[in-house]
């Protein structure tokens, strides 16, 4: 009986594949709004959660019918390519930076974003870094780039994974780490970890939504990707979005135009 | 989370066995068994048939066999993945991101494990047999399924090695099943997410319910094996 149930909800047709990054699948948005769209619409929307260069790589692929990401210049890119015929602002969440409660590097007092990417180079605290070319670790990259400070040493350290397990490693490691709002929102294991900085404008992290192109991948699932698309930047899309809280903080704020 | 003890937590999950854990169970055992059922039926005549004719570059393939028991999951995952991507050259079937794709890359997974280790028990009860098959006047093609039969148990503690890589791997099935929520995600892959949602006791009590299914199905083949064996003598 189960794996009947089980094969028809896998080869039912009214649904699409989304491909979209782990801090929007972690922090439990998708849990929120994608049961409101399929009730408006009766479309299921099955995310494959991965990171954002890996997003790109399935899209190119035609593995998945919709895009949803951050990384505006990369997805501003695969426009131009032709992989994708138009690409909207759906919504942003901003970065936060974290850090041992006693931050040694005193970021909490810095006026800006640069300041405090400064103060943890030179201080040599240990700062855990992504380093797996994800949205989150270009974002960082440039951060550092702003603050004028090449980050290398022993006290930086790349780990090349997801943000979840790296936040895990800079608990573990009472280290700094540059995380978005939602998944550290949504983060249970912090030990001795504190939010110690954040708000200024450059840590805006914009997601856009990607409409894949007919003429490459005819195949996809054209049609309903484009009511999900749509139903994005729709008012009960964004409402929707809006709406979503993680113990009453909102954590992802709409701005489709 | 309340309890923050793992063991209370897959006590719990296993008393409250809700919907989606349900699911998530089910389609952990279907895609293993499934997989370890179709690796078997290519692995056992292929490892029977190494251990029975002689032919060139049999050697080779004997150490080729063996050196992919140890084949990464994630390189197995990432040749599936290319395999049925839709630039790939099964593309056409639609297969990626469904329990479908995911048999398929435990199948490479287990395929090596269940044809060396057959080939190499094969080989030792044909060296036992050998003078009986030759004044039978045996061909090769007839002594197969006797050998296969006579080593029944052992083809079935090799199954279970089989099953304990399928069921303990995450690299193969996170890559192409995509860990989509009710329809590729398995205990490994959700035991991959709530880790990275620092949810450690719950990603811990999975982990409790994983190991407790597996040795459920290792104390039913070890039983049924018992079973026939003193019937059978």
């Amino acid at each position: 009986m189960t794996s009947m149930g089980l094969a028809q909800a896998a080869y039912a047709d009214d649904y699409i594949t989304l491909a979209s990054t782990t801090s929007t699948e972690n922090s439990g948005l998708f849990d929120a709004i994608l049961p409101e769209f399929k009730e408006a619409t009766g479309i299921e929307v099955r995310v494959v959660a991965v990171g954002t260069g890996q997003a790109f790589e399935i899209a190119r692929r035609g593995d998945a019918d919709s895009l949803l990401v951050h990384d505006t210049t990369g997805e501003q890119r695969f426009v131009e390519n032709g992989h994708a015929s138009e690409r909207v602002d759906v919504m942003y969440n901003d970065f936060v930076l974290i850090g041992p409660a006693d931050d040694p590097a005193s970021i909490s007092e810095a006026q800006s974003a640069s300041e405090a990417f400064g103060a943890i180079a030179s201080a040599e605290a240990p700062f855990t870094s992504r380093g797996d070319d994800s949205g989150t670790h270009r974002a960082e990259l440039r951060f550092w780039e702003n603050a004028g400070v090449e980050p290398d040493g022993d006290w930086y350290r790349e780990l090349g994974s997801g943000m979840g397990p790296t936040l895990n490693t800079a608990a573990a490691m009472d280290a700094y780490v540059m995380s978005d709002r939602a998944s550290w929102v949504a983060f249970g294991n912090r030990q001795n970890l504190t939010l110690l900085f954040e708000g200024d404008e450059v840590l805006f992290n914009q997601y856009g939504s990607l409409l894949l192109s007919r003429d490459k991948h005819p195949h996809l699932k054209h049609d309903l990707a484009e009511q999900w698309h749509k139903w994005l930047v729709s008012k009960q899309g964004q409402q929707a979005i809006a709406d979503f809280r993680v113990d009453g903080q909102q954590l992802f704020f709409p701005n489709a135009k | 989370m309340e309890n923050n003890n793992a063991f209370e937590v897959a006590l719990s999950l296993l008393l409250n066995l809700d919907a989606s854990l349900f699911q998530i169970v089910a389609l952990s055992l279907q895609v293993s068994i499934l997989a370890v059922l179709i690796a078997a039926v290519l692995g056992f005549p292929l490892g029977a048939a190494v251990a029975l004719w002689r032919f060139p570059g049999r050697g080779g393939l004997i150490v080729v066999l063996n050196a992919l028991m140890g084949l990464p999951p994630v390189v197995a995952g990432l040749m599936v993945y290319l395999l049925l991507s839709r630039a790939g050259p099964l593309g056409d079937w639609g297969l990626l991101f469904t329990p479908s794709a995911m048999i398929v890359a435990q199948v490479v997974l287990v395929l090596p494990i269940l044809a060396a280790l057959s080939r190499q028990k094969v080989e030792e009860l044909l060296g036992e047999y050998r003078e009986q098959f030759v004044s039978l006047g045996m061909s090769r093609l007839r002594m197969m399924p006797t050998l296969l039969w006579d080593a029944r148990f052992a083809l079935l503690t090799i199954l279970l090695a089989g099953f304990g890589r399928a069921s303990a791997e995450v690299g193969a099935v996170m890559m192409v099943g995509g860990n989509i929520e009710g329809v590729t995600r398995v205990m490994t892959t959700s035991i991959v997410l709530e880790t990275g949602k620092g949810n450690l006791p719950l990603a811990l009590g999975l982990g409790i319910v994983l190991l407790t299914l597996v040795m459920l199905v290792n104390a039913g083949v070890y039983w049924v094996g018992e079973l026939t064996r003193r019937r059978t003598g």
